[in-house]
């Protein structure tokens, strides 16, 4: 976590945190923006499946999602920072999926949750189940589990708060709201005759190249 | 309950000329079922919905089957005495014939006025390609359009008479019939973490073995 050219004078994030010890508050810019972004995700309210059962006890007052700033599931794409893929993705829903992530604003999270949004899970070797949402939207963080409890959801919310806070607002490991040319046009596929078409954003998902073992 | 013999031969003691008969089914569950004959099953439907001692007024599963093109051996046996009084010879003639394919329409049935059932209805299409239209039972009883449009959109079956035949698990634009037994899903699986037999098939075309085996020949 570091700039790409720190001068001596610029302190670092390791000299910030030796003086607030010493009780002296010294921050940037780029840390309180990041600080107020990653303490108010607010997540679509948006299930798919089982997992959303187990979103919506995370946001009950069990587990409480308000203690991480998220508890405000927002009903439309335009206000939401944070699409929460719960649940099996089937190929008839996968083009109203990728509208709903065109339609939020950037900047824009995605979380997969549970074995079905990333890789179809058990339904993988079904005909109408997406293989994983990754091959249309970017995704950030996995959740695995089948369904993944609730506390798990809540590790993935705060490994994406970690996320948020070490990005840099300049440079090309910045937000994609912060680059020139950024998109916020994914491609919906269509439906086609035999399947999706095309059945995967290549810009975004390719196969993991693989070597099958002689006589495997 | 009357037995399905005995519902066959009300049956055709009611409609003179239909065709029916009863399939047995020789497993321990023994639910032997009806199979009608397209031209009067839907007012075969109608009669066993309202025929005293019937009543049979709820329709609880549609369903289909796809019959691929089978060959069948016929064994007949025949026995020819020895005349010098020896063993008898035998002689078996195995003859193949050829059971077209063909998608069937299997229809449960309840009474829950008196609480009987299952009364079991199969409709046979004529084959599975072009002629493959079976009078729908829909007008009969209403529980049937959501699953008679099911049996549509996976097996292809055209149900006349159905108020709204449309797909109702794909996509309108879908051309395939995914329960068929000769569908050919999208083949997009690109990697497999333990393939084994078609999936192994499947892992080959799409990812090469290491360097010293054959190179595959990839397939279009």
């Amino acid at each position: 976590m570091s700039d790409p050219a720190p001068t001596p004078d610029t302190p670092t994030d390791a000299d910030r945190d030796e003086l607030r010890r010493q009780g002296i508050l010294l921050t940037s810019m780029e840390e309180l923006y990041n600080w107020g972004r990653s303490r108010s995700v607010w997540p679509l309210n948006f299930g798919l499946a089982c997992c959303a059962i187990e979103m919506m006890a995370a946001s009950m007052a069990r587990f409480d999602i308000a203690r991480f700033g998220s508890e405000v599931f927002r009903p439309s794409p335009r206000q939401a920072d944070l699409i929460i893929i719960s649940g099996t993705v089937t190929k008839k829903m996968a083009p109203q999926v990728v509208r709903l992530w065109n339609q939020m604003p950037e900047p824009k999270y995605c979380i997969a949750m549970g074995a079905c949004a990333i890789s179809g899970g058990p339904f993988k070797q079904g005909y109408n189940v997406l293989k994983g949402i990754d091959r249309y939207i970017p995704v950030d963080i996995y959740i695995p589990g089948c369904p993944p409890r609730p506390e798990a959801l809540l590790h993935g919310l705060m490994q994406l708060q970690e996320k948020i806070r070490g990005q840099r607002l300049t440079g090309p490991t910045a937000p994609p709201h912060l680059q020139k040319d950024t998109t916020c046009d994914y491609p919906v596929p269509a439906f086609g005759a035999h399947d999706l078409e095309p059945p995967k954003n290549p810009a975004l998902w390719q196969p993991p190249v693989l070597v099958r073992k002689e006589g495997a | 309950m009357e037995t399905p013999d005995q519902i066959r031969d009300r049956l055709l003691a009611r409609f003179p000329g239909a065709a029916v008969a009863v399939v047995a089914n020789p497993g321990p569950a023994a639910q032997h079922s009806l199979l009608l004959g397209v031209a009067h099953a839907r007012a075969i439907a109608e009669f066993l919905r309202d025929a005293p001692g019937l009543r049979l007024d709820f329709c609880s599963n549609v369903t289909g089957i796809d019959w691929l093109d089978r060959e069948v051996t016929d064994v007949a046996t025949t026995t020819t005495p020895d005349p010098a009084g020896g063993p008898a010879k035998v002689v078996e003639q195995k003859t193949k014939r050829l059971v077209p394919g063909r998608l069937e329409v299997v229809y449960h049935l309840y009474s829950v006025e008196l609480k009987h059932g299952p009364v079991i209805l199969r409709l046979r299409t004529e084959n599975r390609s072009d002629r493959v239209t079976v009078p729908s039972l829909t007008p009969v009883w209403r529980s049937c359009e959501f699953q008679e449009r099911e049996v549509f959109d996976l097996y292809g079956v055209v149900f006349e008479g159905h108020p709204d035949l449309r797909r109702i698990l794909m996509w309108d634009e879908f051309k395939d019939h995914p329960m068929r037994k000769d569908y050919v899903e999208p083949d997009d699986y690109e990697w497999e973490p333990t393939p084994h037999g078609d999936v192994l098939a499947r892992a080959k075309r799409h990812y090469p073995a290491t360097e010293a085996a054959p190179k595959e020949e990839p397939k279009p």
